[in-house]
């Protein structure tokens, strides 16, 4: 589509490749029904409603799509989990939640093209059965809650929602519920019991997908914005046609949201494993800034393992290993699972030799400590102590073995609590003392090691030698 | 507890949202309470738990769970500024502190189970929020329910100004 014309300043970069960003930051679209309708918009839904549901899971098993909401999984293959004997009530939930550090992309879709969402999510709710489905919707999206209200609301009118739709004799309603505030509502079990109205613990495993039971204990499909959306652009081009865009096991494309310090942050989408890191920073980004040198990346949202500007990494290509720097690794799922980190949810923060690891771990820490549900006493409390010591050692009150200490207490949460946090609290910790180690050392102190570290602890020590508090 | 006739109509047509378990519209119903009312009251709890046939505790630990749900009152203009990783680095601590200055707002005050911060005259509160899903141009921030990228502190100014 060459007709296509965007805001000034809002270009999409020559290496993109929009397909679901194709109207974002676009010259004269708005959010309404009939912007959606001149170009074409909900022509695939009408089109997958001739068809049988099987038929559609089938071409996006063919298409190769995998989720963008974090794990990767085969989209086809999940929603084939349903148990075929099944004779519940299906639901499918949209998984609007986004909020994994680091990643800025559905925020778009749900403000700029509503329409494309509702049309993927009409196609998929008909491929699995459901007839009731939920957009959840992070509470600091007050502004998408609306927009997506009013579009439902419009396509309701149209005729795309509700009973009967367009004489196909299947009936779909879609609602939105809004979050409110807790990132843990994204693992898609927190965000069951969330919609059922009660804290948002994740369930215990198995089953391992709500795919066979989920939303009231019934079979529930949970997908990401950007996941569902894709269905669209398969039912379009057919899952062959898909799966030639981007790299084999890898397809399509996906929105990359670049931040932290480059020239150019942003949000690019690409064909999956096109681009390498080095291309994505240099050409894409418009490089980092000014007099600085690439330090660190992570990949793939804050809980990806972080990667060191000067690591070597051992891949196959084809039948052989190859050895690559970071700069060559191509953004895709499966290289970057290989070079020890994920892709994630599509979030690259970039950090130049400006930057304290220290701090930048301190930071994320925060983060998880605050975020975890408190289920688990690994999670709960491990990811309190690494925040606590992390903050001990940038105020300047941390003793050398702090960093042993670290690890260890990131080595007990991993694989032992009931939801992926984590892995995601635990992560950057380990990776960060890992590749890190020696910065991490360096800003702690021998002559701290001694010390008491609080007022309670240097007056429990009163009977010892007089000393001052770190 | 006033509910107007058209906030109730509100909390009807969000309850109608889930046919299957009117539980589920714990936290809709809590929205538009505290859209309301301002913040979640302990008669607020105990309405919503009648309205929806549940036990106040279940609506209570919902409350108390969920940052986003306050049980006190904010100022006129709540502030929610981003203080993870991508804004961090581009400069959101130096902007709550300068809000803060600007705002005569003191965040000594603050702890995790009381995580707002009133200004003296009770036209701005302030608190940090985690990753705000827009970290390529931060730092950014909520007020009410306006979102603002790319405020820097020296802009913090213009800001507050569009509030006054
Ligand atoms: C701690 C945690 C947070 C998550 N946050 C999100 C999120 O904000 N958005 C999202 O789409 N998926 C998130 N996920 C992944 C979901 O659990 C789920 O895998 C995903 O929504 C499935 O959709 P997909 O197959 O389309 O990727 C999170 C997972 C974990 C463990
Ligand atoms: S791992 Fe953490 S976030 Fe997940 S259930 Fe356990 S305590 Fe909650
Ligand atoms: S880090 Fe601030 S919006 Fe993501």
């Amino acid at each position: 589509m060459g007709d296509i014309t965007y805001k000034a300043g809002r270009e999409p970069h020559p290496r993109e490749k929009r397909l679901i960003f194709r109207n974002v930051d676009r010259e004269g679209w708005d959010t309404s029904i009939d912007c959606a309708m001149k170009d074409g918009g909900y022509e695939q839904a009408k089109k997958a409603l001739t068809l049988e549901p099987k038929a559609i899971t089938d071409e996006v098993k063919t298409s190769g799509l995998r989720g963008r909401g974090g794990a990767g999984f085969p989209t086809g293959v999940k929603w084939g989990f349903i148990p075929p004997t099944n004779t519940k009530p299906v639901y499918l939930i949209c998984n609007a939640d986004e909020s994994e550090p680091g990643t800025f992309k559905d925020r778009y879709i749900l403000h700029q093209d509503p329409h494309q969402l509702i049309e993927g999510m009409i196609i998929s709710c008909y491929a699995v059965g459901a007839k009731l489905a939920y957009i959840y919707v992070r509470e600091e999206f007050p502004e998408a809650a609306k927009i997506l209200e009013k579009a439902i609301g419009e396509a309701h009118e149209k005729g795309f929602l509700g009973k009967d739709i367009q004489g196909s004799g299947f009936d779909l309603e879609i609602y939105v519920h809004r979050g409110a505030g807790a990132y843990i509502c994204g693992e898609e079990t927190g965000l069951i019991e969330s919609l059922e109205g009660k804290r948002p613990y994740p369930r215990i495993k198995p089953p391992y997908f709500p795919a066979a039971l989920g939303l009231y204990m019934s079979p529930t499909i949970v997908n990401n914005v950007e996941t569902l959306c894709h269905v669209k652009h398969i039912m379009e081009m057919g899952g062959e046609e898909y799966a030639k865009l981007g790299t084999p096991r890898n397809t399509g494309t996906r929105i990359l949201c670049v931040s932290g310090d480059v020239q150019q942050p942003g949000y690019y989408e690409v064909e999956v494993g096109k681009l390498t890191f080095g291309e994505l920073v240099n050409d894409v980004c418009g490089g980092l800034k000014s007099g600085r040198k690439l330090k660190a990346v992570i990949p793939g949202g804050s809980s990806a393992k972080v990667l060191r500007a000067d690591e070597r990494f051992k891949i196959k290509k084809g039948d052989d290993e190859v050895e690559i720097g970071v700069e060559d690794i191509p953004m895709d799922f499966d290289t970057l699972m290989a070079c020890g980190s994920m892709a994630g949810s599509g979030g690259v923060i970039v950090m130049d030799d400006s930057r304290s690891m220290t701090w930048v771990l301190n930071n994320i820490n925060n983060f998880y400590a605050h975020e975890s549900c408190g289920q688990c006493t690994p999670c709960r409390e491990g990811s309190l102590w690494m925040k606590k010591i992390t903050d001990r050692v940038v105020s300047g009150g941390g003793t050398p073995s702090d960093i042993d200490t670290l690890a260890g207490v990131a080595k007990n949460i991993d694989g032992r609590t009931i939801c992926a946090f984590g892995e995601a609290c635990s992560w950057p910790t380990s990776s960060f003392v890992a590749k890190f180690r020696d910065e991490l050392v360096a800003s702690t102190t021998e002559e701290n090691a001694g010390k008491a570290t609080t007022p309670e602890a240097a007056a429990q020590r009163r009977y010892l030698k007089a000393e001052p508090v770190a | 507890m006033d509910i107007p006739q058209e906030l109730d109509e509100k909390i009807t047509e969000a309850i109608s949202h889930y046919p299957v378990s009117k539980r589920s519209a714990v936290l809709p119903v809590l929205h538009l309470l505290q859209h309301h009312f301002g913040y979640i009251t302990e008669e607020g709890v105990t309405w919503t738990a009648e309205k929806l046939g549940l036990e106040p505790i279940n609506v209570l630990e919902v409350v108390t769970f969920y940052p986003g749900f306050r049980q006190k009152a904010p100022g006129k203009y709540h502030i929610r500024v981003c203080r993870t990783l991508s804004c961090a680095m581009s400069g959101s601590y130096e902007l709550m502190e300068k809000l803060c200055e600007l705002a005569d707002i003191d965040r000594d005050t603050v702890t995790h189970h009381d995580p707002i911060a009133v200004s003296k005259d009770g036209k701005f509160s302030i608190e940090f929020a985690e990753c705000l899903a827009c970290c390529g141009f931060g730092p950014v921030c909520l007020v009410n329910d306006d979102f603002h990228e790319k405020v820097s502190a020296e802009s913090a100014k213009d800001l507050l100004a569009q509030y006054s």
